[in-house]
């Protein structure tokens, strides 16, 4: 199945509504005003990805949620320095230095957050298609992008070697920050999914 | 080492001495260091997936078995002895723990598994492996000494 224009354009309405949700979610969480802009959403492969997270060898948190249902697939959020340092010194209190001396407790918080941000996205697509679908506990790990990556598309490789990249930038008080999410539906969930949007596949 | 060759992903590179070889940031993939110590020749496959089941002639080496095997065959084109080579594996990693149906498995191990199974069939030693555990690594290999250096976020660096 080769993607065209208007399939794009669905999967990046999708990825906006979602992306709407779970700003919206993080806004509460955090106690404060988040804004954002319309997400950038992207097909992108391995090499693309990394290099827009900023090379193989950026230390990045990585947030892993499965999902299954009507239809399947994992969303990995990758998330920078930056923002982690933002949700942690919301939440927390707590100045993050460096991602070596994360705490226990900076992990769970993160993977709590995590957690909700995936809910809300996949509860939207949920609601839009009218399908069940459930996600697993998330798995979180700290190490350089390009592992975390690998480790996820080659599971999915043999499907695609696209993935669907989306990249939120938000505005909280002074600060520009931007989360990046990775939405890889194996190609059967995907051919469902635009099928639901009245998509001739 | 004067100087380093980049080694992508699904990708393999051969040198001379004193050329070396990196590959960064390797997960769940495998990076495969076969050198042949008498000619000072040095190759690195980085694998993401165990077998090219579907005979998938375009990607070579993103597989075990079809990348190791065209690696060592091109390795004896330049005159390399089978007899004389030997081969350092790193990677394979488990990045995340999911608990789920069939979703995700831990293609880490499995590409690890298809790794060893394939140099057996080669018939080529492997002399050393730091393989598995839940962290990335990136993979320097020295075609002059046959040394493998492997660098993780927050570890000690390491040669084997």
């Amino acid at each position: 199945m080769e993607l065209n224009e208007i399939h794009i354009d669905i999967l990046k309405e999708i990825g906006n509504i979602g992306a709407g949700n779970a700003a919206t979610s993080l806004s509460q969480m955090l106690s404060k005003r988040i804004e954002m802009n319309v997400p950038e959403v992207s097909l992108l492969d391995y090499e693309n990805v990394i290099n827009s997270i900023g090379g193989a060898e950026n230390v990045v948190v990585g947030i892993l949620v499965s999902f299954e249902g009507e239809i399947e697939g994992v969303i990995l959020f990758l998330l920078k320095k930056e923002f982690v340092h933002m949700i942690l010194n919301s939440l927390l209190g707590t100045e993050l230095h460096g991602f070596e001396d994360i705490s226990e407790m900076e992990m769970s918080a993160l993977s709590e957050i995590g957690n909700i941000m995936v809910s809300s996205y996949v509860n939207s697509i949920s609601s839009l298609t009218n399908m069940a679908i459930d996600i697993t506990v998330p798995s979180l790990n700290i190490d350089m992008s390009g592992a975390l990556l690998d480790a996820v598309t080659a599971e999915f490789s043999e499907a695609a070697d696209k993935v669907i990249f989306i990249r939120e930038k938000y505005f909280c008080q002074e600060e520009t920050i931007y989360s990046h999410m990775l939405l890889l539906p194996s190609m059967s969930s995907l051919e469902i999914l635009l099928r639901k949007f009245g998509m001739e596949i | 080492m004067s100087q380093e060759v980049n080694v992508g992903i699904s990708d393999m590179k051969i040198v001379t001495s004193p050329e070396g070889l990196i590959s960064y940031a390797l997960g769940s993939c495998v990076g495969i260091c076969i050198t042949d110590k008498v000619l000072k020749i040095a190759g690195m496959a980085h694998i993401m997936l165990p077998y090219n089941k579907n005979e998938d002639k375009a990607n070579i080496f993103k597989y075990a078995d079809t990348g190791i095997a065209e690696m060592v065959k091109k390795m004896e084109m330049m005159g390399c002895m089978r007899s004389r080579m030997v081969a350092k594996i790193a990677g394979g990693a488990k990045m995340f723990e999911i608990k789920s149906n069939s979703t995700i498995g831990n293609i880490g191990a499995r590409n690890v598994e298809a790794t060893r199974e394939t140099l057996q069939n080669l018939k080529v030693k492997l002399v050393a492996a730091d393989t598995g555990e839940n962290y990335g690594r990136t993979i320097i290999f020295d075609s002059n000494t046959g040394n493998l250096t492997i660098k993780s976020f927050a570890k000690n660096i390491k040669v084997i």
